[in-house]
């Protein structure tokens, strides 16, 4: 298993501490170990199950269960590509051939030069403005493969 | 004077560059000196003229859209802040046609509030069901939404004053009311909607549950993919705290009420009840076999009320107004409104809160204007992701929970994307299946292992491998899992694939060598 730095490791074990007496904590610990670190690191995983009590393997099944937590760093901008029938019926699926080959990668993947992450997303709530894009938190809506470039460019979203 | 411009903060108003244009006008403003306040509201819902802006002039508030950043100059030139013509007036909001014929109950103040005011809600009606609900007894408020004929807004349509009722009549105790703010039908954003541009509203419906039930404890389980609404809530429960209609004293009545919000992970079966409960606990969103109901041992084993955001929202107006006010509207056993959310293929998208009864042909013509693309419109997916699809020869149908039911489909959260003739249905199909599996908790086998055969198998039909047999195979597989799976998602996710087999067929035959 791969072996956190002592900084990271320190910032997981204090998270969990801080969020273990709340009810049902242990989401809520994951979600801010996420933001913190970007990710889940799998080495995160036996200092949560300590600190809450809980066995790693429980821990194991919640991480593994989300779709939403990741195993691994992303890259520097994270681009979620809505897959769901409103943007397939504005061509979301064109929008996705495009965004690949953009990107240089596929679904679940991160750019060699580590800045971008592409995900499919199932539904960002804006479908009456198909095909959605959301980066790093940002939605777009009725995204047309120019837009998708331009939201790209600079390797950062405009603001 | 001050002029006050209002800019949607709304999540999809943002997506087309409401925020750029909300800083334009302030930037605009202070350069020519003008006396501006720009007020973040939420969405009128009438996503096709986003960015809409408004001004409020001594004639009412007249809207301008969609406005982009090009355009803030010239609206200035055109003396826009005293209401001047430009290309884009669209006169008086509340005389834009497709607004309105609209019936906004559970809408009332969204896009029309500051929704991080406390002072603007009360100011527009909020607060006095809450009031009224104070001065009943416990079961006098339950009978109330009984009364109001009010069915859960999240797709099960389940008559939400028999769910309080078992609540209420559960032993006095530590009770939660849970909001399942998990929107994942695509097609749908009445939820997000409401959270952003009236979170108040869904916090006075779960604060007067509260108050009925004899619960002291609200959880709001909102969606990772809604980091704005996250937002919008956090502020409004702060600043519900801060005016006391939250805490240890709710409205100085004497009765403790707190809220919290906890975002989900990406999971789109934590909208079924008890997956969300399990969420809520922490766990893996595994679904959990029923009887008990969750009314009776939920939330930490708890009696809990579990309701959908709309439901929730409706419940202050239903308290204000009067449960027989609310069952004015609407037909047959759908009382009230539903907010419909027009979505995909549709040139004039957005969110219609009408009384039960309209039928998709208004809908989908009258507001929606057709396609997008201008094409035909050869089906929808009305309910979502388990919903059916429905062919232009049903167009007539009304939008009515057992209308719906009486032609196969099913009307869930009340969203409706439209697909054109370039649509392929066997396609779809498989995305139905895919779905499925992708998101099946994996308890049951229909579904977990099911849905992963059902794409398989329309695979091979697609490669024209076997046809006949392979949709025969289909058929009984759909039946499998409708009839065998633990929950709604194995159990409604044949529903899109068995209507594109019925009505839809020859995307399928076409295949067949």
């Amino acid at each position: 298993m791969e072996t956190l730095p002592p900084a990271e490791s320190a910032v997981v074990q204090r998270i969990a501490s801080d969020l273990k007496g709340r009810p049902g904590p242990l989401l809520e610990v994951l979600h801010a170990i996420q933001a913190a670190l970007g990710y889940v690191p799998g080495a995160a995983v036996p200092i949560v199950a300590e600190v809450l009590n809980l066995s790693r393997a429980e821990v194991h099944g919640v991480v593994t269960f989300y779709h939403y937590f990741r195993r691994s760093r992303p890259g520097a901008h994270t681009v979620s590509l809505c897959q769901a029938e409103a943007c397939q019926s504005m061509g979301a699926a064109a929008l996705a051939a495009h965004a690949r080959r953009r990107l240089g990668i596929d679904f679940h993947q991160t750019s060699p030069d580590g800045r971008f992450s592409l995900e499919p997303i199932y539904c960002l709530g804006n479908c009456a403005c198909s095909p959605a894009v959301m980066i790093d938190g940002r939605l777009y809506g009725r995204v047309t493969p120019e837009r998708f470039d331009a939201l790209v460019a600079d390797g950062a979203p405009s603001p | 004077m001050t002029t006050l411009v209002y800019v949607p903060g709304d999540a999809g108003a943002l997506s087309l560059g409401a925020g750029e244009v909300a800083r334009a006008i302030a930037e605009e403003a202070a350069r020519r000196r003008a006396a501006v306040k720009v007020v973040r509201n939420g969405s009128r819902g009438a996503y096709w003229l986003e960015p809409l802006i408004e001004v409020l002039t001594p004639r009412g508030r007249l809207a301008y859209g969609p406005v982009t950043t090009a355009d803030v100059a010239g609206l200035f030139e055109a003396d826009f802040l005293n209401g001047g013509s430009h290309a884009l007036s669209l006169g008086a909001t509340e005389a834009i046609p497709w607004l309105k014929g609209q019936q906004r109950l559970t809408f009332e103040r969204v896009g029309i509030i500051d929704p991080t005011s406390v002072a603007d809600y009360v100011k527009h009606g909020g607060y006095q069901g809450l009031t009224r609900a104070l001065s009943m007894e416990p079961a006098a408020i339950v009978q109330e939404i009984t009364t109001s004929g009010l069915r859960g807004r999240g797709g099960a349509a389940f008559p939400t004053g028999i769910k309080w009722k078992t609540v209420l009549d559960q032993p006095a105790g530590q009770k939660y009311v849970t909001c399942n703010a998990d929107e994942g039908d695509s097609g749908t954003f009445s939820d997000r909607m409401l959270m952003e541009g009236d979170p108040l509203a869904l916090i006075e419906g779960m604060t007067i549950a509260g108050v009925a039930v004899g619960a002291t404890q609200g959880y709001i389980y909102l969606r990772a993919e809604y980091p704005h609404a996250l937002r919008a809530l956090r502020t409004a429960i702060a600043a519900a705290h801060q005016a006391r209609y939250l805490g240890s004293d709710v409205a100085g009545a004497g009765k403790r009420f707190d809220l919290e919000v906890r975002v989900g992970a990406g999971a789109y079966i934590c909208g079924e009840e008890t997956s969300m409960l399990e969420s809520l606990e922490g766990r893996r969103g595994e679904v959990r076999v029923r009887p008990p109901l969750p009314a009776v041992k939920g939330l930490f084993g708890q009696p809990t009320i579990v309701n959908n955001v709309v439901t929730l929202a409706s419940v202050p107006w239903i308290l204000q107004h009067g449960a027989q006010a609310y069952a004015n509207f609407g037909m047959g056993k759908s009382r009230g409104t539903l907010p419909i959310q027009l979505a995909g293929n549709i040139r004039r998208g957005g969110l219609v809160e009408r009384a039960f009864g309209l039928t998709l042909r208004e809908l989908l013509y009258d507001y929606g204007g057709g396609t997008a693309t201008g094409k035909p419109i050869r089906a929808v997916q009305v309910g979502g992701p388990l919903g059916a699809y429905i062919p232009a020869s049903q167009f007539d149908t009304a939008v009515d929970y057992e209308a719906l039911a009486g032609i196969g489909a099913m009307l869930g959260h009340g969203g409706i994307v439209v697909f054109d003739d370039s649509v392929d249905m066997a396609r779809m199909a498989r995305y139905a299946m895919e779905f499925c599996a992708i998101e099946s908790c994996g308890k049951c086998t229909p579904c977990r292992i099911g849905s992963t055969r059902g794409v398989e198998v329309i695979d091979r039909i697609l490669a024209g491998v076997d046809g006949e047999r392979n949709v025969r195979l289909l058929e009984e597989l759909c039946e499998t899992m409708v009839q065998g799976s633990l929950c709604g998602l194995g159990g409604m996710a044949p529903f899109p694939v068995q209507s594109a087999l019925r009505h839809f067929r020859e995307d399928f035959r076409g295949r067949v060598k």
